[in-house]
């Protein structure tokens, strides 16, 4: 592969060995190797932790690359995937006798007398076609095994479930992350400082691809000496600075003619450097929670305004409209409750009318 | 007569004046050879498709200039029974394409195109270039489902085939598929680049544009050079050498707006909501996005009223927004929005003058 391939190809593990920190999988997955068999699999977990990675890894270890073809079928979220998909491609696919044995195992491979069905990103089949698998799993359980890999276990139906082997891949840990991080960035020979490390692993949430990512992008548009401000950019997070300036609108009090529109000016400004409002909301509230100018009362009604806003933005509200609205009640529960000014907020609410 | 907007797009990176650095780094993420998937996201009006292509000259040279449109079938439904007509715009090195046109039937379009693109191989393989580049609009408005159907995809098919992403927003954008590339984001111009590139326009025309009037029209831009443009051109048709305190031309529906917001001011009455619902119909009839309205509505507002209020309106805005766009029939929304605001501020005229009374 061309040294400018994408560093997440490149690293992809080869062999279930490479895998990081899925241990229980891994161990699970030698002893098949070792004795030639393999349950129907259910692989489960967050992005980027190795799922495609490890049945891929395994798929190789079982046939070797001249069987792989015609052994290992694998049907992700891009392919048909209705009932009479099933029915008949996976059909047509499992009845396929496997062959004699004796030919295929020359390469030095197990190669098992069965073939695999990796359906990927399986979150996506309705519930209709997972049904038709039962039947199907059943009927060639003698020929073939499945694998199916999902991000939410809750999007498979129970009798699936129960047919398989279920393994749960973890977000990566933070060190791990970091380590593998640096192997990869010595191998490409790319300096990065300790503190972007740091947000890199920060910023990526144990998903492994995620940290290749950003590690690659920043190399690619910044150079090879990556800091943390690249990370941030790279990564879509907000600059800490723009969050303060937010923040510090939303609770300045201190000119009541003009602080509504100091407000709104900042909440334009964040919308127009394109910033995406989840990122803005969850990082605005990590700075309020931390925040010495609001008081204990004031930091528990702002909460309740932020899970309002989080539900109406996976709704697919409006951004603009919705962290107007959040800064608006910042604002006005700031002003209100605000412990200096008790006993006038009254007065002070009407004296606005009198100009 | 070419729009100013489309006689002034650049073409190339050496000709843009706003994000110089920008330029300078999607220079570096191309020229060394090979790129990753890219995901473009920003304001609209920021300027990303004309990066984009500027993007795609640099690597391909004039050969992605040589564009056509082209209408291609695609098999829809579970059992691909159906079929729909898609229109995408290709180059030999590129094809753009807008799945969101198609509604639910989106992941089919990307399914079926995609695929078609990566296995149709390159013919020179020891050609430089030898992947094509597929450019994906909106995909922020794409279903769940054809999001999923990128994912596995993207990664599959790297080797022949690079997407280019474009989203206003990345917020309703799948981590996976984020995961997947690099992302890039462009922030809107300010005030102060759009005046420059104004003032460039201006010279260029050989017409005067006053230095007051100029940053008056960025200003009213909200960082959307598109529109800037356009209120010159259409300031200058409407009286031109421009005067002192001449106004900016906004656009039609954007005066027809702030009309609206002016009748709700002036009275709050059955028989004027009436009236004013006759104007949302036709502002929805010219195509005019509802929970664009609602937006601007509400920066009208937010202007002309109290503080008080101002609060409230921000609130009942984004809640109806909200329901607006969870709902089917924008107008409900729109209406009850202004009813809610028309009851606001007549309860809050009374106390006032009841507290002016005392
Ligand atoms: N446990 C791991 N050990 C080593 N590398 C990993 C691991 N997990 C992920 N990676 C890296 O991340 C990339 C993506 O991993 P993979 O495709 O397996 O993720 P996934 O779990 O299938 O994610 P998704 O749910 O998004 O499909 C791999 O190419 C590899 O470089
Ligand atoms: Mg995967």
């Amino acid at each position: 592969m061309s040294s400018t391939a994408p560093w997440v190809e490149k690293y992809r593990p080869n062999t279930i060995d490479q895998v990081v920190y899925q241990d229980e999988v891994v161990q699970a997955l030698k002893k098949a190797l070792e004795s030639s068999n393999l349950p129907h699999l259910l692989f489960y977990g967050p992005p980027g932790t190795g799922k495609t990675s490890t049945i891929l890894a395994i798929a190789k270890q079982l046939f070797g690359p001249e069987l792989y073809r015609s052994r290992v079928l694998e049907l992700n979220a891009s392919d048909e995937r209705g009932i009479e998909v099933i029915r008949t491609k996976v059909k047509t696919f499992a009845q396929a006798s496997v062959g004699m044995q004796s030919v295929a195992n020359k390469a030095g491979y197990p190669c098992p007398p069965f073939k695999l069905i990796v359906l990927d990103e399986a979150d996506s089949m309705t519930k209709d076609a997972q049904a038709a698998l039962r039947r199907t799993m059943e009927t060639y359980s003698k020929v073939t095994r499945f694998c199916i890999v999902c991000n939410y276990v809750s999007r498979i139906i129970e009798p699936l479930v129960s047919r398989c082997a279920k393994f749960r891949f973890k977000a990566l840990e933070p060190t791990l992350l970091r380590k593998r991080l640096s192997e990869v960035a010595e191998k490409e020979q790319v300096k990065v400082t300790n503190d972007a490390l740091d947000r890199i692993v920060d910023v990526s949430e144990g998903d492994m691809r995620r940290a290749l990512t950003v590690l690659q992008s920043a190399t690619r548009t910044f150079g090879k000496e990556i800091k943390p401000n690249h990370v941030d950019e790279t990564a879509a997070v907000v600059p800490d600075q723009e969050i303060e300036d937010l923040l510090n609108a939303c609770i300045d009090v201190s000119d009541k003619k003009d602080m509504f529109k100091a407000m709104q000016k900042q909440c334009a400004q964040i919308v127009r450097r394109g910033h995406s409002a989840v990122q803005v909301v969850s990082q605005l509230n990590n700075h309020i929670i931390s925040s010495k100018n609001l008081t204990n009362v004031q930091k528990a009604r702002i909460a309740l305004e932020f899970g309002n806003v989080d539900k109406c933005l996976t709704d697919g509200a409006d951004e603009y409209l919705q962290l107007l609205s959040l800064s608006s009640h910042i604002l006005r529960i700031k002003a209100e409750l605000d412990p200096k000014a008790t006993g006038s907020s009254n007065e002070d609410a009407m004296s606005v009318d009198d100009d | 007569m070419v729009l100013l907007v489309d006689k002034y797009r650049p073409k190339s990176f050496d000709k843009m004046d706003i994000h110089k650095d920008m330029s300078q780094q999607l220079k570096n993420i191309v020229n060394t050879g090979d790129f990753p998937h890219l995901l473009f996201y920003g304001p609209s009006g920021a300027g990303k498709k004309t990066r984009v292509m500027a993007l795609l000259k640099e690597v391909y040279g004039v050969k992605a200039e040589k564009t056509k449109l082209e209408n291609k079938e695609i098999k829809v439904g579970s059992q691909l029974s159906k079929s729909i007509t898609v229109t995408t715009l290709s180059s030999p090195c590129h094809i753009e394409i807008n799945p969101s046109d198609s509604g639910n039937y989106d992941r089919y379009v990307i399914g079926t195109l995609l695929k078609e693109i990566a296995q149709s191989a390159p013919l020179d393989q020891s050609a430089e270039r030898n992947f094509k580049v597929v450019i994906i609009n909106e995909v922020d408005l794409l279903s769940r489902e054809a999001q999923q159907a990128l994912r596995r995809t993207m990664e599959k098919y790297v080797k022949t085939c690079r997407l280019v992403l474009m989203a206003t927003s990345i917020s309703k954008i799948l981590s996976p598929i984020k995961s997947r590339c690099l992302c890039i984001r462009v922030p809107a111009p300010t005030s102060e680049e759009i005046s420059t590139v104004l003032q460039k326009v201006a010279k260029q025309e050989v017409f005067n544009l006053p230095k007051a009037f100029c940053d008056e029209i960025s200003e009213k831009s909200e960082g959307n050079l598109r529109r800037a443009l356009l209120m010159l051109e259409a300031s200058k048709a409407e009286k031109y050498p421009f005067t002192a305190g001449q106004k900016a031309r906004l656009p039609e529906w954007e005066r027809f707006i702030a009309d609206i917001a002016k009748e709700i001011m002036e009275d709050q009455s059955p028989k004027r909501l009436l009236e004013i619902r006759e104007k949302y119909y036709q502002l929805i009839t010219n195509c005019i996005p509802p929970e664009l309205i609602l937006q601007k509505l509400a920066n009208y507002l937010i202007v002309v009223v109290d503080y008080d209020v101002k609060h409230q309106v921000s609130h009942w805005s984004a809640f109806y927004e909200h329901r607006l766009k969870c709902g089917s029939r924008p107008i409900f929304h729109l209406e009850a929005f202004t009813a809610k605001i028309m009851s606001v501020y007549k309860r809050y005229v009374k106390l006032l003058s009841f507290v002016n009374n005392l």
